[in-house]
């Protein structure tokens, strides 16, 4: 990503945000007298700040950068990530889940699932999901620390010892220290309060960019006009091979050209895959199980509230495409008319492999060129455009090229896009001083409180379902306390660990992703068996779970996206069915996984003796739960009543852009 | 919990919004947003946002 260069506004801007964030923290700290203040918040939160939480936990920065990235790629469609993927999750969480996560009184999913079965299925669960949130800090932060270390123009580096301390390191420990700083103080609340705020700040700071996009590619109609003929010809945007095309409605409308088929679509997923893979197996699974944001409905001061937050975080959450997926799509749009000269931002090529390939270019050009071509292209490692090669060749062998020169237009020769820039790109062209702060800022603070939201969830899982269930029992209160703040900073130094690990060895990174993949898929097969069939049984729920993580293990090893080699995409045992896309294979791992544990759990339980009896069970199984009354509400403020609006609000969207 | 979000997310957005708002009075119209004084209409948008923030946590309080 090319450097911004940002003014004292910018810099004050994010001065201010990080003044308050720190300042909230400080604030809260008088309030944290009890464990349960500062990993439950009390309980004492009001539903639209649980609500806004819920949904901004899960709007961190890779998923801003992502969706932009796929809005570029794959269009419209892209929208049902939200409305298929997580609103109908949301409405059953409010409606149905709920009553049992929060009147169960459980501090954490792990501990519903030690109270409705055994120590074995919380075991598991809390230890996979303890180290898969410091994984995602992790993650998050490498993100942010290179992020900023190629935005921004400060450069350090110094040698203490053997370590060399650069300006990557400066970041990672600076934004760490300031998560740190909010957390150890506030705890949960501080997580949540800041959660809030950088909703309203990526709204804040994007809303702007997407108005000046739309105005400058000339309107939502010069827009899709534009889209219809990416659509045909996506090559020409280097999105899709050559020869590839689509019916012209590919990238501008929703649901068509999942209909037509796999084959119909950039993401080369069916409306079945669509339907049952992202929607009930992989939407359900992640708002409905995930600690991550159930942790803010169950801060809610009341069922009511509780109920409520997930219903809260729909609204926004419906109009969320708005603001992080037509910037994609202008982008798409910007760059097939060229306006300006503006194009999707291209791979970097790495600075070693651009010296050799100008060193190249300079031997090589008189030469014969066809092989000369070749061998630069080889230098560099990325697809590059043949014709702009060849074209820099006889520049140089015509009159000899200053260096920087031809690095530059051996930059503008590569054919391959760079679609987590996207987003920047349109920042960088539309936003003066001052704007330009905003928008980094609202990207700064959902990396941050990304890794604030993974920490928060991290102590609470560690303090009461691992720490207290297995190492220390029975002691007081202010001892889990103190436990819970040695814990958020000692999160915070692993998670800073795996940033550093994430950014030396991305190939484990991809593997152990992979993994946190397989463990999830079947997960809300067993919560749903659980909660709503009380003949579940714990020996059931348990090898149910490890089958179904088993049956994503080996369909993971026997399916290969098309195009791609055995290894890390999957195929290692044997190649035997070939996915259109990654997204295809990963939508039917999930439904097979799903499928697997479901299957295995209803035959296991069936063939095993209950541990728990009906007594035991009530207040977690849904048809041993006396019924909420939520007769004094008023009429439309029931959760299901809510929960059919959003939904048919939903689908009216989809008719809209059908 | 004791401290109402609206006053922190009222104060920051007002703040942040008077900044944008003085620094697009003195420097006029931009280039890159399309010739549009971008700073000084979206400056006025978080001042007001950040002022009613404020003002209905100041309003619950006195209730």
């Amino acid at each position: 990503m090319a450097q911004i260069s940002l003014g004292w506004l910018d810099y004050s801007i994010m001065a201010i945000y990080v003044g308050f964030v720190i300042g909230i923290g400080y604030a809260l700290k008088k309030y944290m007298k009890s464990s349960s203040d500062y990993f439950l918040s009390g309980r004492s939160i009001p539903a639209w700040i649980t609500g806004l939480a819920f949904m901004s936990a899960n709007l961190g920065a890779l998923e801003l950068v992502g969706m932009a990235a796929s809005g570029a790629k794959y269009g419209m469609a892209t929208c049902h990530f939200y409305w298929l993927g997580a609103i109908p999750a949301m409405v059953f969480l409010a409606v149905f889940m709920m009553p049992f996560y929060y009147g169960s009184k459980a501090r954490s999913v792990p501990e519903y699932l030690k109270m409705r079965f055994d120590e074995r299925t919380r075991c598991f669960n809390s230890l996979t999901f303890a180290v898969m949130t410091v994984f995602a800090s992790g993650i998050s932060m490498n993100a942010l620390a290179k992020l900023l270390s190629s935005l921004l123009n400060f450069k350090m580096s110094f040698a203490i010892g053997p370590f060399v301390l650069t300006d990557y390191d400066a970041y990672l420990w600076i934004c760490s220290g300031v998560v740190l700083l909010y957390v150890l103080k506030g705890g949960l609340t501080s997580a949540i309060y800041t959660e809030v705020l950088q909703f309203f700040m990526i709204v804040m700071g994007f809303a702007p960019v997407v108005y000046l996009g739309l105005k400058d590619v000339g309107g939502w109609d010069t827009m899709t006009h534009a889209l219809s003929s990416v659509a045909q010809n996506p090559a020409s945007l280097n999105i899709k091979e050559a020869g590839t095309t689509y019916a012209s409605n590919a990238w501008t409308s929703v649901c068509q050209p999942l209909i037509s088929g796999a084959s119909g679509n950039p993401m080369g997923v069916d409306i079945f895959a669509m339907m049952f893979g992202l929607c009930f197996v992989l939407g359900f699974g992640y708002w409905c199980t995930n600690f991550l944001v159930i942790q803010r409905a169950m801060a809610a001061k009341n069922m009511t509230s509780a109920r409520r937050t997930p219903l809260i975080a729909a609204v926004p959450k419906m109009f969320l495409p708005l603001l992080v997926i037509l910037p994609g799509m202008i982008a798409a749009s910007l760059a097939f008319t060229a306006k300006d000269g503006y194009r999707l931002p291209p791979v970097l090529i790495k600075s070693e492999a651009s010296a050799v390939a100008a060193v190249q270019v300079v031997q090589t050009a008189t030469l014969d060129q066809p092989a000369a071509v070749t061998a630069v292209k080889k230098a560099i490692g990325l697809k590059m455009d043949d014709v702009k090669v060849a074209a820099l060749l006889t520049a140089q062998a015509a009159r000899p090229l200053p260096e920087t020169e031809i690095r530059a237009r051996l930059q503008d020769a590569v054919a391959e896009n760079d679609y987590d820039g996207v987003i920047l790109s349109l920042v960088k062209k539309y936003c003066p001083m001052g704007l330009l702060g905003l928008a980094l800022t609202a990207l700064l603070a959902s990396f941050m409180s990304g890794m604030a939201g993974n920490v928060t969830a991290f102590n609470t899982v560690w303090t009461y379902d691992l720490y207290q269930a297995y190492i220390a029992k029975d002691k007081s209160d202010a001892h889990y306390m103190t436990m819970g703040r040695c814990i958020t900073v000692i999160g915070i130094l692993l998670s800073i660990a795996c940033a550093y690990f994430a950014r030396n060895y991305s190939n484990a990174m991809d593997v152990i992703q992979l993994v946190f993949g397989f463990v999830n898929a079947p997960l809300f097969a067993t919560f749903l068996l659980g909660m709503f069939w009380k003949r579940t049984t714990s020996h059931g729920a348990f090898f149910g779970l490890v089958g179904g993580t088993l049956t994503s293990a080996l369909f993971h090893a026997c399916t290969l996206p098309a195009g791609c080699v055995p290894g890390i995409k999957g195929g290692y045992l044997a190649a035997v069915k070939y996915f259109p896309s990654e997204m295809a294979q990963n939508f039917w791992l999930a439904s097979f996984a799903f499928l697997a544990c479901f299957a295995l759990t209803v035959v296991i339980s069936l063939m095993t003796k209950r541990t728990k009896s009906d007594t035991e069970l009530t207040g977690l199984v849904y048809s041993l739960t006396p019924k909420l009354k939520d007769g004094d509400e008023k009429w439309y403020l029931r959760p299901a009543v809510l929960g059919t609006v959003l939904l048919a609000v939903c689908i009216v969207l989809n008719i809209i852009f059908f | 919990m004791g401290l109402d979000l609206r006053w922190p997310i009222g104060l920051m957005f007002s703040l942040v919004g008077a900044l944008l708002l003085v620094n697009g009075l003195l420097t006029g119209p931009s280039a890159k947003a399309l010739g549009i004084n971008v700073n000084l209409w979206w400056g006025l948008v978080l001042l007001v946002f950040g002022l009613l923030m404020a003002f209905s946590a100041w309003r619950s309080r006195r209730n």
